[in-house]
């Protein structure tokens, strides 16, 4: 509770309007949570109705995936050395670890465009089987996700452009981004999980 | 308790060995999974359940080194807004997964 006193305007008044805003957000994840629940649960249903199209085993490689994997979880740990060079108002190192974020998000989103790109173009798009449907609307939902956090994290970078010191807004703006950039990297454990390897057994 | 101290000051942010030692974690379990299904060394159930497993204490290290959730005061009603969460999405699937299965049997569609 004491150890944060980078921020001069931020004090420890728990009454001050500021301290509602990191929470607000987290039902707002949590909420989200729910959408990618509902989304997983008709992909469990789903995921076996293949109308004679394309199975997983013929869609999905492990070489992709993996990559994919490695991405999102490499920017998770570079948005948390953000974070800590944004404690310490370093802020010249936030705008680069939001940088290599940035880039790392940016790959994983093109890999993901790629791989659907060359789904479609094989004739397994969303309108071949129930399972396809299920597939491209769990797994696209999470990569628009990552998209917004991207437009999310270029907002900051030019916000924090030639300022000097991190005031508790922008503070508070920083934790959010985190929370949600952690929260999709925890979606997708789950995406990877349930809908890639669990699929390919 | 009407105001939860989720300020950025009552935030506890980690550190850079705590992020490594939540990314280390990850990448293990990361390959782990990837590795109990490319190895083929498991009957389908035993893989499923492996996965589950490996996929739940990720999500858990996640959560703790990342998110940093703890059971401080100060995140007292983040974790109730967490937990209802969790017991509402529980529901959701496996009601969701146990009725459609069900349905499929008596339908005969399977």
């Amino acid at each position: 509770m004491a150890q944060n006193t980078t921020v001069p305007t931020a004090g420890h008044d728990e009454h001050h309007p500021e301290s509602t805003v990191v929470f607000g957000f987290w039902v707002y994840l949590m909420t989200d949570c729910i959408i990618f629940g509902s989304l997983f649960a008709t992909f469990a249903v789903l995921r076996n109705q293949f109308n004679g199209g394309p199975t997983p085993h013929e869609l999905f490689e492990f070489g992709g995936l993996g990559l994919e994997t490695a991405l999102l979880l490499l920017s998770s740990i570079t948005y948390g050395f953000g974070m800590i060079a944004a404690h310490k108002t370093q802020i010249s190192q936030v705008i680069l670890w939001l940088g290599v974020t940035f880039l790392l998000g940016l790959g994983f989103v093109g890999l993901e465009v790629r791989e659907f790109a060359h789904m479609i173009a094989d004739g397994a798009g969303p309108d071949r089987s129930a399972f396809l449907s299920a597939f491209f609307t769990l797994v696209s939902t999470h990569g628009l996700h990552v998209t917004c956090g991207l437009i999310w994290i270029v907002t900051l970078m030019v916000q924090l452009m030639g300022t000097t010191e991190i005031p508790e807004r922008m503070m508070n703006k920083l934790t959010c981004l985190s929370l949600f950039w952690h929260f999709l990297d925890i979606v997708w454990i789950c995406v990877f999980t349930y809908v890639y390897l669990a699929s390919m057994i | 308790m009407s105001n939860p101290n989720t300020s950025s000051s009552g935030e506890s942010h980690g550190s850079v060995s705590s992020y490594l030692i939540g990314f280390v974690l990850a990448v293990i379990l990361t390959v782990l999974s990837f590795g109990v299904v490319m190895s083929h060394s498991l009957a389908p159930t035993g893989t499923l359940a492996v996965l589950s497993v490996l996929a739940l204490v990720q999500v858990l290290v996640h959560l703790h080194y990342f998110l940093h959730m703890g059971s401080g005061s100060e995140a007292r009603w983040n974790n109730i807004a967490f937990v209802f969460t969790v017991a509402f999405v529980s529901i959701l699937i496996v009601g969701t997964v146990f009725i459609m299965a069900n349905t499929s049997i008596n339908m005969m569609s399977r």
